[in-house]
């Protein structure tokens, strides 16, 4: 794990920056040595207020997860939907965090087939054009 | 860690009122309150001059998306003729309505008010289904668990996910939630799906023969809910019969301190238990298979009340989907991490079984309009302590009961503890 001290601030718009750069980035409290995922600027057990960015590895296994047939709109956009349905998960790190992604590379078409402990790994989907692109967070099965 | 510290006065319902749930185009959210207030104002033994009320608390999630209508408290009190009173509008997702619910119990219990009105309302159906779903995707947290394709019913089909692999449980299991939970609603005049799933499939077959179409072969309800045309999938495993429906409607409860509770019936019920409960967004969560607000919030109501799980004759829980009802049934103390569902298999939670659970009919048959969903759990409660509640009365005596009450995955849960003496 490569511990990184930013100044960029602990917002979504930070994560989202990191993710478009094709990193997973967590903030580490710097006084009791909490992760979070998603970042906080507060730490959640200590209340303290020194956080650290600090990449994940990245890896993982999956805890829960959807195969979602009704849409969100943003994802209809996308062409998703009852023809087209897609995988939501939500990813255990190996650090024991965990956060909410695209899951890629199971047979959304089966979902009997797609089983809780699945090891993942980090992936990164790019969608929209001009002003509406945007990278989102995904994972992908992983060979041992 | 909150301390469960008790009321400083009792505080009584002694009149509740509802709307019909259901789809009416030419209602809005301001005259399905007037309704559920003019059955309130009826179920008042003793009758009911409104000048008394002093104060309202409203639940509503999302006039303001729903139907383009922000300060919504004033607006639903004035048409109700009852302004200057405060008007306050709360806001907790779907757990809108016990948090109003709440507020009122606080109000009255600090001794700022003797009469509080409660009411819950939300019109949804104006809405085509997609800008309904990213409504309520609202309650998420939105830049973290939305951007990863999440919707309401896949949050709770991930829970269910995750219990399955834990607990052996299958999809199949969930559907005998839905099959109890519209037995009751069969049984509900303002449910908005007061149909058994039986019957339900029955009009389908003769739908499809009065249009000359072939007729479905489903030999029993098994079949139709297996089927992917008569039962899609919302988000596997979740079907369209695991999810509560898009509804309008509006409740309405009056509570009074409890030494003026006879001055309005001699039958109130009385709260006895009050705790409410936050958690971060579901993924921050060890375990995805329970609800930890919902436990906490039903311990700290328990202590209050000085009663357990054991004690409570019915509950009323948050059965946005069929999963969370099993959950709910776990982490309010009815049954063991894992049994929830076998409870449900074997009809403990029936009407007539053991732990009778959402004699309304639930969210899922009876309706979900969102913020009036928590207020109007009450009015069950209140007519089957009672015994008002005709044919889907329970057996014997209701002296205790329960309600259960979720915002979103659990970020907000209300749990409230009812109790009739005599």
């Amino acid at each position: 794990m490569i511990e990184t001290t930013t100044i960029r601030p602990f917002t979504a718009a930070s994560f989202n920056q990191y993710l478009a750069e094709g990193k997973l980035m967590a903030a580490r409290c710097a006084d009791c040595g909490k992760l979070s995922l998603p970042p906080r600027a507060i730490c959640s057990k200590c209340h303290g207020v020194n956080l650290v960015w600090t990449e994940t590895s990245g890896k993982g296994k999956l805890a829960g997860f959807t195969v979602v047939y009704i849409a969100p709109t943003f994802m209809i956009e996308q062409g998703y939907g009852r023809d087209k349905p897609y995988v939501s998960g939500i990813v255990e790190l190996d650090e024991g965090v965990k956060i909410s992604a695209r899951i890629l590379g199971v047979d959304a078409t089966q979902p009997d087939s797609i089983g809780i402990g699945t090891r993942l790994e980090v992936g990164f989907i790019e969608a929209g054009e001009g002003d509406k692109k945007k990278s989102y967070l995904a994972f992908k099965t992983r060979q041992e | 860690m909150p301390k469960s510290r008790p009321l400083l006065r009792g505080v009584s319902i002694i009149g509740v009122g509802m709307s019909k749930f259901g789809a009416f185009p030419e209602k809005n959210s301001r005259d399905l309150f007037v309704e559920a207030f003019k059955d309130m104002t009826g179920s008042v033994d003793k009758g009911l001059d409104p000048a008394v009320i002093e104060s309202f608390y409203l639940g509503n999630f999302s006039s303001d998306l729903f139907e383009h209508q922000g300060h919504t408290a004033p607006l639903l009190l004035d048409a109700v003729g009852l302004t200057p009173i405060p008007a306050t509008r709360v806001e907790n997702a779907c757990a809108s309505g016990a948090t109003a619910l709440r507020q009122g119990v606080m109000a009255i219990a600090s001794g700022l008010y003797d009469v509080v009105l409660v009411g819950g309302a939300e019109k949804m159906t104006d809405l085509p289904t997609a800008d309904v779903t990213d409504t309520l995707a609202t309650a998420a947290d939105v830049p973290f668990e939305i951007s990863a394709g999440f919707t309401f019913p896949g949050f709770y089909a991930a829970m269910a996910t995750a219990y399955m692999a834990k607990f052996g449980m299958k999809p199949e299991h969930l559907m005998n939630v839905a099959i109890k939970n519209h037995d009751n609603g069969a049984l509900n005049p303002n449910a908005q799906f007061g149909t058994t799933i039986q019957k339900w499939m029955e009009g389908r077959i003769a739908s499809a023969i009065k249009k000359g179409k072939p007729a479905p072969n489903w030999t029993s309800i098994w079949d139709f809910l297996h089927d992917g045309y008569a039962n899609p999938i919302v988000a596997w495993p979740l079907r369209l019969f695991d999810c509560s429906p898009i509804t309008d409607g509006a409740s309405a409860l009056l509570l009074v301190a409890e030494e003026r509770a006879r001055e309005f019936t001699d039958i109130p019920i009385h709260i006895i238990g009050s705790a409410q409960a936050s958690d971060t967004a579901l993924h921050n969560r060890l375990d995805l298979t329970s609800l930890p607000a919902a436990k906490l919030a039903s311990s700290q109501a328990y202590g209050m009340a000085g009663i357990s799980a054991s004690d409570v004759r019915i509950a009323e829980v948050h059965d946005c989907f069929t999963i969370a009802e099993v959950i709910a049934s776990e982490d309010i103390g009815f049954f063991a991490p894992g049994e929830g569902f076998k409870a449900a298999e074997d009809g403990m939670t029936a009407r007539l079984g053991g732990k009778p659970i959402n004699t309304s009919g639930g969210l899922k048959s009876k309706g979900h309009p969102v913020g009036a969903s928590g207020v109007a759990q009450v009015f069950e409660l209140w007519k089957q302590m009672r015994n008002e509640a005709g044919e889907r009365q329970v057996p014997g005596d209701v002296p205790l009961a329960m309600t259960h009450n979720v915002g979103a995955t659990g970020s907000t849960c209300v749990v409230h503890i009812f109790e009739r003496r005599e």
